[in-house]
C-alpha cells in the first residue's frame, strides 16, 4: 500500500470518492426528475467535471458559522456547492422550483446562497460572479481576516468585460481570490479556438499580473493540490491566483442539447477518461480502499439523492400572490388592480391585506 | 484652531452655510464617522478627492482602505461593491460622472436589483454621481439617468434639489438596507442661491417621501432636480402677473414613487403639470400621468401636461443646449395654459 498522497489521510480520501459519487449520483437523479416531467427548466450536468469542483473545493477551509472561505461556483461546480454544506434536499426543491427551497421559487438550479456555510450561487451573466467576489474577498482584506474566496468560471465567461474588470479590480487590490477556470473546451457550442486566441487561458493571466497554473481537471488529487497551493498563496497576500482545470463537457450545455458539433471520436476518448472510474482506479491501485468501500459509497449516494428528491417532490410549488413580496427591504407594492376580489383601479391591493391567499400543501407541479 | 484636512467638512458643525455639494460631501464623512462599515470607491476620489472635489480630505482622514481609487472599470467595481454588500459592509460607489453608470447597468439590473428577492441578500449599497445639464458639458457629461433604472423593480430612485435634501436623503439612502441611486444635479452643485445653514444635530430626510416647495390651490407642478427651482421662477411670474396659485411637489425620491402626495395635490388643484430635465419619451411625467388618472381621473379639470428636455442628445453647443433644455419660459406658458383650461 502507498502512502497517503498530499497529506492527506484515508478517511479524506474516502470523503472526496463520497462526494464524487455524491455530485454524480445528484445529477443522474436531475434526468429521472426531468424525463417524470417534475423539473422546471433547464438541467445542466458537469459530467466529466465532477473532480474539479470537488478537489478544488475540498482544499478549501469550510466552516458554517461565516467565518470559512467563501465559493461561487457555476451551474457544473454542484459538487462544490454540496462540500460547502448545500442541503440536497434544497438542491432538488430549486430544480423543481418549489416554494420550499431557499429562494422561495424564485431563482433556479444553483443559484442560491448561504453566507453562513459561505458559497453564493452564481447569476446567469456571465463574468459578474468575478466581480462580485472580488468584492467579497476584498472584505477580507478590508477586516484583515484569513478568508480566501474561489470563484468558477468556463472559458467562455472569460470572454466578457466583466470577468476581465472583475479580475483586473481583484488583481490590483490583491484580493485573496483563486479564480478556478473551468476550461472544459465548450461555451454551449462555442469552442475556445474561437472565442481567444490564446492555447490556455493561464496566458491570459500575465495581462493581470496574477499568477496560473493549469491542471488535468480529470485528477481530484492534482486539482485539490493545485488549489490548496493556489489558495495559501492568496491567503499568504500574494493576491489573486488563477488554475485552470483542463477536462471535457461531456454533455450539451443543457440537456435539451444533442451537443450535435462535438466530433463523437473527441467524446467516446473523454468518455474513456471518467474522473470517478479514474479516482476509482487509483484508490484500489494503491490499496486506499477497497472496491465494496467504494461501491458502498456509491450507493449511499445515489439513494440520498433518490430520498432527498422524493422530500422535494412533495413539496409545493409557491403561491402566486407571494410574486409581489420582498422586493424591498422596507416598501410594500400592490397586487394588479384587476386581480382584486372588487376590481376597482382607484384602490391599491397591499400584500398585508392578501395574506390570506397563501396557500398550504401541495399543489400542481405545472411541469 | 489649527487646520485639519477636513475642516471644510465642518461648516454646518460651526454654523456656516453650505452648498449642495457640500452637504454631499459632509453626508459622506459624517456616516463614515458614524458606521465603520462604510466605504467609498471611483475613479480619483481618493487622492485627488474626486473630478468635483466631493471626497477632498477623505483619503488623509479614513485611509486607503476605506477610500478606493478604482480602475476605470464602472461595471467591475459597482460589483465589487456588491460582493462587499454581501459580507456586511456598505459601499457607496461614486460614478465620476452619472453618465459613466451604463457600463455598470448589468451587474445594478440583473444582479443588485435583484439580490433580495431571489433570496440572496438585501445590497445596503449606494451609486451615487453628478447629474444633469447646463454646463455645456456635450451628450456624455450632461444626462439625468433615472429612467434607464426606473422599470427595475428592487432600485430606488432619489434625486434632491436643496442641500438640506441632499444631506438628509444621502445619509438615508446608505442607512438604507436597498440599493439607492443617488442622482445630485451639478449645476445645483455651486449654485449660491441654494447655500443654506444645515441643522447641526444627524438628521436624515425619508426616501420615498415628496416634498410641498410650495402650497397652491389652482394648479399642481411635479417636478425634482433642478426643475424645482426653474418652477419656482415661473411659480413667482404667474402669481404676480396672472394671480394664479400654483403648488410645487418635489418629488425628491423617484422610486419608489409618492403617489399618495402626487394624487393628494391633483385632487385638490385638479390640474396636473410634470416639469423634468429629462427627455420627453419615457421620462417620468408618462408614470405620473398613468398614476394620477388611475387614482384621480374624477378629479381631474384639464389634461395632464408636461414640459421636459426634448427627445435628442444633450448638444454641447450653448444655442442648442438652451433649446434643449425645458426653460422657466416653457413652464410659465404651459401653465397659463392649463390654468385657463
Amino acid at each position: 500500500m502507498s502512502d497517503y498522497p498530499h497529506g492527506l489521510g484515508r478517511a479524506n480520501l474516502l470523503e472526496l470518492y463520497g462526494a464524487l459519487c455524491l455530485t454524480r449520483a445528484a445529477e443522474e437523479r436531475l434526468e429521472v426528475l426531468q424525463k417524470q416531467g417534475h423539473m422546471t427548466g433547464g438541467l445542466y450536468r458537469s459530467l466529466g467535471q465532477e473532480a474539479g469542483a470537488v478537489g478544488a473545493a475540498y482544499a478549501l477551509r469550510r466552516k458554517s458559522d461565516g467565518t470559512g472561505d467563501v465559493v461561487a461556483p457555476t451551474v457544473r461546480a454542484a459538487g462544490a456547492l454540496f462540500l460547502f454544506g448545500a442541503e440536497l434536499t434544497d438542491f432538488f426543491r430549486q430544480y423543481m422550483a418549489r416554494g420550499t427551497s431557499p429562494t422561495r421559487g424564485r431563482e433556479a438550479n444553483v443559484h442560491w446562497v448561504n453566507f453562513e456555510k459561505g458559497f453564493v450561487g452564481p447569476v446567469s451573466p456571465l463574468g459578474t460572479m468575478v466581480e462580485v467576489m472580488a468584492g467579497v474577498t476584498l472584505s477580507f482584506r478590508f477586516r484583515d481576516d484569513d478568508r480566501v474566496g474561489m470563484v468558477f468560471y468556463g472559458d467562455g465567461a472569460s470572454s466578457t468585460g466583466a470577468w476581465h474588470e472583475g479580475l483586473n479590480f481583484a488583481a490590483v487590490q490583491r484580493c485573496p481570490l483563486v479564480l478556478i477556470v473551468e476550461a472544459n473546451q465548450w461555451a454551449f457550442s462555442t469552442p475556445p479556438e474561437r472565442t481567444s486566441r490564446v492555447r490556455s487561458f493561464t496566458e491570459k493571466a500575465a495581462g493581470y499580473g496574477i499568477g496560473a497554473t493549469s491542471v488535468d481537471g480529470t485528477d481530484v488529487l492534482a486539482v485539490f493540490q493545485a488549489v490548496r497551493r493556489a489558495a495559501a498563496l492568496a491567503r499568504a497576500g500574494d493576491g489573486v491566483q488563477m488554475v485552470e482545470l483542463r477536462y471535457f463537457r461531456r454533455r450539451g450545455h443543457a440537456q435539451h442539447d444533442p451537443q450535435e458539433y462535438v466530433d463523437p471520436a473527441v467524446l467516446a476518448e473523454w468518455e474513456s477518461r471518467d474522473p470517478i472510474d479514474l479516482y476509482r482506479a487509483r484508490l484500489l491501485f494503491a490499496g486506499w480502499a477497497s472496491d465494496e468501500e467504494l461501491s458502498d459509497l456509491a450507493d449511499e449516494a445515489a439513494e440520498r439523492c433518490r430520498v432527498a428528491a422524493e422530500q422535494a417532490i412533495g413539496e409545493p410549488l409557491p403561491p402566486g400572490p407571494e410574486a409581489v413580496e420582498d422586493v424591498y427591504s422596507n416598501v410594500s407594492l400592490p397586487h394588479p388592480w384587476t386581480r382584486a376580489p372588487e376590481p376597482d383601479p382607484r384602490r391599491d391591493h397591499r400584500p398585508e391585506r392578501v395574506a390570506t391567499l397563501r396557500v398550504d400543501g401541495p399543489s400542481d407541479t405545472g411541469s | 484652531m489649527e487646520q485639519t484636512t477636513h475642516d471644510h467638512l465642518l461648516k454646518t458643525k460651526r454654523g456656516e452655510p453650505v452648498t449642495l455639494l457640500e452637504a454631499v460631501s459632509e453626508a459622506l464623512f459624517e456616516e463614515m464617522t458614524r458606521d465603520p462599515r462604510v466605504f467609498l470607491m471611483g475613479e480619483d476620489i481618493g487622492v485627488y478627492g474626486g473630478a468635483f472635489k466631493v471626497t477632498r480630505g477623505f483619503l488623509d482622514h479614513f485611509g486607503a482602505g476605506r477610500v478606493i481609487d478604482t480602475p476605470i472599470s464602472e461595471g467591475g467595481f459597482t460589483g465589487a461593491a456588491a460582493g462587499a454588500a454581501h459580507m456586511g459592509l456598505r459601499p457607496v460607489v461614486e460614478m465620476q460622472f452619472m453618465d459613466f453608470v451604463s457600463p455598470a447597468y448589468d451587474v445594478i439590473t440583473n444582479y443588485i436589483a435583484t439580490s433580495r428577492y431571489r433570496g440572496a441578500g438585501a445590497l445596503p449599497l449606494v451609486i451615487r454621481g453628478p447629474v444633469g445639464g447646463g454646463n455645456r458639458g456635450g451628450p456624455f457629461h450632461s444626462q439625468n439617468v433615472e429612467m434607464a433604472f426606473f422599470h427595475t423593480p428592487g432600485l430606488k430612485i432619489v434625486y434632491p434639489s436643496t442641500p438640506y435634501d441632499a444631506k438628509g436623503l444621502l445619509k438615508a439612502a446608505i442607512r438604507d438596507d436597498d440599493p439607492v441611486i443617488f442622482e445630485e444635479h451639478k449645476g445645483l452643485y455651486r449654485a449660491p442661491g441654494l447655500r443654506a445653514v444645515l441643522p447641526d444635530e444627524d438628521y436624515t430626510v425619508p426616501l420615498g417621501s415628496a416634498r410641498t416647495v410650495r402650497e397652491g390651490a389652482d394648479l399642481t407642478i411635479v417636478t425634482y432636480g433642478a426643475m424645482v427651482h426653474t418652477s419656482v421662477a415661473a411659480a413667482d411670474t404667474l402669481e404676480s402677473e396672472d394671480g394664479v396659485s400654483i403648488e410645487i411637489i418635489d418629488l425628491r425620491t423617484l422610486l419608489p414613487l409618492d403617489e399618495d402626495t402626487i394624487v393628494g395635490s391633483v385632487k385638490r388643484t385638479g390640474k396636473l403639470l410634470v416639469v423634468h430635465e429629462d427627455t420627453r419619451t419615457g421620462g417620468i411625467a408618462g408614470e405620473i400621468a398613468m398614476r394620477v388618472s388611475e387614482k384621480a381621473f374624477e378629479w381631474l379639470d384639464g389634461p395632464m401636461l408636461r414640459v421636459t428636455a426634448i427627445d435628442a442628445p444633450v448638444p454641447y453647443s450653448g444655442s442648442l443646449e438652451d433649446y434643449f433644455l425645458p426653460q422657466a419660459e416653457d413652464v410659465v406658458t404651459a401653465a397659463r395654459y392649463l390654468a385657463a383650461y
